[in-house]
């Protein structure tokens, strides 16, 4: 029988890494997200799986943890909050150059600098296009249920371990601390240092007798070398993009106008849709799940069907750069949002839809 | 040109006394003409042949000179960012707790950059051993001031000497560490006598064979010269050590099975 739990999109996710079999979480407290290590440590799951959970001194420390962690092929996981991701920063450039699996949560808050402890959605540039230093890029998972909070940690270890490349599960506020109704799946066991052993040959686990040893570092002094690293990772992020793109389309077979958003954006447009078709417009929303590798092909191919299309976001513009470009000038794309903490009500996403696309 | 010293056959198997040691890879090291890294890079290689934990022991380099050190060590390793090492050995001890983990780390990474996860490893007591280069100076990036370069020391940075009123003072760490309940061994050695030498292989091999105990963190700071950027000789730079790190730095025990050495 299903177990259903009504949930915290922040309390959904630790639950899901404990029954993903994920073995350490490293975090720092910071509003919208905190629910995360509070249910972690509540929940005591060393007793539950042997899963660890550390508090750490800053979140520098705590990424720098994961670093440690999944270098030696075990599941690691942080999460923060936008000014907590930015100091991360460092340890995920190093993490995606080292090449090293792990899951970062991001509960996105208005910024910029300190700004609000709302909702937002200004963190789409630092999360899809790198975000650190140096050509590296995130998968980056957008939930827009506490539902796709908990099934999207089983399923970005999966592909961190697939590609051993960081995943980013870029939420909001609203997404962290609404409450759902939850489908809580199975427990999945946590490997044992022997599977690790098999299964990674990649992972600091002590150097095996007759075997060479192993070595994590994101260091490469001679350019040549460094080059050929660059296009390594490169041809990675290439596959991504042909194998990992994610998206939902509703009502796009009839659509003359698209709504384009992702996470709680996307719930928005869903009624906002709802509204448009109620007064005979002919309204479709394609939802981005995966926000790198970005759906541009489908988009493409919409617009040759569409009238136009309209981005919300609550932020002040930045998928609808790469709205604009999977276009690439086919069809009128313009950009509602709101941001500072701001949450657009679907009347308000209809009447933009209506002023800048239809009517413009 | 080719040169040829005509030198007597000495490598003959009567000879051998002391050889590398296996858990020292057969790379060539880096490091400047009597510096001190070489040789502590050798005693954590002994200590790790010694105690037969070559297949149990995963090591974090750091960002400095020893950024490299994962290429001379025969076991696993990591490379950490600047400074966050007891980070890495954090992550590593707690999804590995049975085996042995140790961060090396220079006077920057250590006590200026990583001092949060310097100071926060060694509170929680982290069951690890750090190993820590102090030589007062930025190494690697050519002789910047180091958070433990001495009042009046130039260095590029501090050109015409460290003026502690301008740039504060140098950081005696390790002193700090001691006081923290989470450590466990805290000794001060150097490597440029042989017997210093060998005492601080000593120091090693306690702050290794202590992470079976199980009881935090073994640190072990080791006061080293670095003669390209103190600008001196090797020789020259032994004297300065001894007349002028010392004094600031003094060697031994501060701490020792969880107890204070007094003095």
């Amino acid at each position: 029988m299903k177990e259903l739990r009504l949930m915290k999109g922040n309390e959904a996710i630790a639950e899901a890494a404990i029954r993903a079999g994920a073995d350490a979480y490293f975090g720092y407290p910071i509003t919208p997200q905190s629910e995360v290590i509070e249910y972690l440590m509540a929940e005591k799951p060393h007793e539950r799986t042997g899963m660890v959970v550390l508090q750490a001194e800053s979140e520098v420390a705590a990424i720098n943890m994961v670093y440690g962690a999944a270098a030696c092929g075990k599941r690691a996981m942080t999460s923060s909050s936008s000014p907590g991701i930015s100091l991360k920063q460092e340890g995920i450039s190093y993490i995606a150059g080292a090449e090293l699996p792990c899951l970062i949560l991001n509960v996105v808050r208005g910024g910029p600098g300190l700004g609000t402890i709302q909702p937002s959605q200004s963190d789409y540039f630092q999360a899809t296009k790198g975000g650190g230093h140096g050509d590296y890029r995130l998968i980056v998972l957008a939930p827009a249920s506490v539902q796709e909070m908990y099934d999207f940690v089983k399923l970005s270890f999966d592909l961190a371990f697939k590609y051993r490349n960081p995943v980013m599960i870029l939420s909001d506020g609203v997404i962290g601390q609404m409450m759902e109704k939850v489908e809580i799946g199975e427990q999945y066991p946590r490997l044992t240092n022997e599977q690790i052993d098999e299964l990674y040959p990649w992972a600091t686990t002590g150097k095996k007798p007759g075997k060479d040893r192993r070595i994590i570092t994101s260091l490469e002094l001679d350019p040549g070398r460094q080059e050929q690293h660059n296009l390594k990772l490169q041809a990675k992020y290439k596959k991504m993009q042909e194998e990992e793109v994610r998206y939902e389309a509703l009502n796009c077979e009839d659509a003359e106008y698209l709504l384009v958003a992702f996470g709680s954006s996307a719930r928005i447009c869903q009624k906002a849709m709802d509204l448009g078709r109620a007064k005979g417009l002919k309204i479709g929303l394609l939802r981005p799940i995966t926000l790198f590798p970005f759906p541009s092909k489908i988009l493409h191919e919409l617009a040759t069907k569409v009238k136009g299309m309209l981005t919300v976001e609550m932020n002040a513009g930045q998928m609808v750069e790469d709205v604009r470009l999977a276009v690439c000038g086919k069809v009128k794309v313009e950009h509602y949002g709101r941001f500072g903490g701001m949450i657009p009500s679907p009347a308000e996403v209809l009447h933009a839809l209506e002023t800048k696309i239809i009517g413009g | 040109m080719e040169q040829n010293f005509d030198l007597p056959e000495i490598h003959t198997p009567e000879n051998l006394v002391y050889t590398k040691t296996k858990v020292l890879t057969d790379n060539v090291m880096h490091y400047c003409p009597g510096c001190g890294h070489g040789t502590v890079h050798r005693l954590i290689a002994e200590v790790i042949d010694e105690m037969g934990i070559q297949d149990q022991v995963i090591g974090v380099a750091p960002v400095g000179c020893s950024v490299l050190a994962y290429n001379y060590f025969d076991i696993d390793m990591q490379e950490a960012a600047h400074g966050r090492a007891p980070a890495l050995a954090t992550g590593i001890k707690r999804v590995f707790p049975e085996k042995f983990v140790f961060t090396y780390q220079g006077d920057g990474d250590l006590a200026a950059i990583g001092t949060a996860e310097t100071i926060h490893a060694c509170n929680r007591g982290e069951n690890i051993t750090i190993i820590f280069i102090n030589n007062g100076i930025y190494g690697m990036t050519g002789g910047q001031m180091a958070p433990t370069t001495l009042p009046g020391m130039p260095t590029s940075t501090s050109p015409y000497g460290r003026d502690v009123k301008m740039m504060g003072n140098p950081l005696k760490i390790t002193e700090l560490v001691a006081m923290l309940p989470g450590t466990y061994f805290v000794t001060r050695q150097a490597v440029h006598t042989p017997a210093l030498v060998r005492k601080t292989k000593k120091a090693i091999r306690m702050a290794f064979e202590n992470q079976k105990l199980n009881r935090g963190v073994s640190f072990v700071e080791i006061v080293s010269n670095c003669n390209s950027g103190w600008k001196l000789t090797p020789v020259q730079a032994i004297k300065w050590l001894e007349e002028n790190m010392l004094p600031f730095y003094p060697l031994g025990d501060l701490k020792v099975n969880g107890e204070m050495v007094s003095k």
